[in-house]
């Protein structure tokens, strides 16, 4: 916020996303991390070895997705009665009228959402962790990934299954299908994914590929 | 502009917050009832069979975070008009809580969802979404949308704004 010229020197400038100040760029040593002196957000936070673990991550998130949608994820008995349903049959559970919107909606935050974040995030990184030129539109792919993060919600959904298991405990005997577990170590990894990833190192790095 | 962006999301979110309360969540029929529930009903249930702790999640999930998040958002971008000048880092903080939190009022629509789907067991218990589900819904997307519509810089420009005039440059 002055209006003296940016001297235009090699130094890179590095803009807080959230509060807007301005800052020379330092790499910081590994494991360490740049913090925003004035809201505290985390600019860069290089780890040793980043690309190839997410590129590993991601294509764990790929599988556990799929397979978690077609297997059952939760059994139900009582009277003699039995259901079981998967995962894309909760999501598709709103059938009439204006509730189909719903249904969408699931589909889309815990699977479509999750899915194709990691497939974006594959087609970005995969190339740089074998040191190759980044893929065409791989900078567009990149933003729309970081875009649709808050959309993805695999961890609301379990702490939803937690609450639903409470509700349906007194009046059916409940069963976890295969997809449970796959689900719940499916919530696990997207955590890990998103705490490793610095945004700021992969913006440098496709910049790097560029020139 | 963007302020403007923030408040027509953030009528929408409210509008769409009333029958999310007034219309039932979830219906579900067993051999001896058949009993709608709201959103607040549902939560009270729950606490009557002694899981306190659910009770809360969905309380805390679907009342307090919703409600919390309308008179953040709009604390906010009434602070942002005004040009108020203090506090910039406590309304970041603000804003980032806000941001964060905003998605984990979705639990319940996935609970009603859980349950529509599994709980289909002919005339023993079926249970089915009702009106709210959808509502409620719109209305955790549309917030969800004036939060992100929310530019968090505008909070300090103001400050900065001020700084320069005070060092004699101009704005």
């Amino acid at each position: 916020m002055t209006d003296q010229p940016i001297p235009n020197d090699s130094e890179d400038y590095i803009a807080c996303p959230t509060c807007d100040a301005l800052y020379r760029a330092r790499m910081p040593a590994e494991g360490g991390r740049a913090v925003c002196q004035r809201c505290h957000r985390v600019l860069i936070a290089p780890r040793s070895a980043t690309s190839l673990r997410i590129v590993a991550l991601t294509l764990s998130v790929t599988i556990l997705v799929t397979a978690a949608a077609f297997f059952p994820f939760l059994e139900i008995h009582a009277a003699g009665l039995g259901n079981r349903a998967s995962l894309l049959d909760v999501a598709t559970s709103f059938r009439s009228g204006t509730l189909v919107f719903v249904s969408v909606a699931t589909v889309a935050t815990i699977v479509l959402v999750p899915l194709l974040r990691t497939l974006l995030l594959l087609y970005v990184l995969g190339p740089l962790t074998v040191g190759k030129a980044p893929l065409p539109q791989a900078r567009r792919a990149f933003r729309l990934s970081q875009q649709m993060r808050p959309w993805a919600m695999t961890e609301i959904f379990a702490l939803g299954c937690a609450v639903a298991l409470v509700k349906v405990a007194d009046l059916a005997q409940l069963d976890f299908g295969p997809a449970f577990w796959m689900f719940a170590l499916l919530v696990v990894i997207v955590i890990i994914n998103d705490a490793y990833m610095c945004t700021w190192s992969v913006w440098n790095a496709l910049d790097e590929k560029d020139n | 502009m963007s302020l403007q962006r923030v408040w027509a999301w953030w009528i929408a979110g409210v509008l769409a917050y009333i029958p999310a309360n007034t219309y039932p969540m979830l219906i579900t029929e067993t051999l001896l009832s058949n009993d709608a529930s709201t959103i607040v009903g549902g939560a009270v249930e729950i606490a009557r069979h002694g899981d306190f702790v659910v009770a809360a999640i969905v309380l805390v999930a679907s009342v307090v975070i919703p409600v919390g998040k309308f008179v953040a958002i709009a604390y906010l971008a009434v602070s942002i008009q005004r040009g108020w000048l203090h506090g910039s880092r406590q309304r970041h903080r603000l804003y980032e809580v806000t941001d964060f939190i905003g998605r984990w009022s979705m639990i319940d629509v996935f609970v009603v969802a859980i349950l529509s789907s599994l709980v289909q067991l002919s005339v023993v218990a079926s249970i089915r979404p009702g009106p709210a589900a959808l509502t409620f819904a719109l209305s955790v997307i549309f917030t969800m949308l004036s939060a992100q519509s929310f530019d968090p810089r505008l909070i300090w420009d103001s400050e900065d704004e001020d700084k320069d005039k005070n060092e004699g440059r101009p704005a």
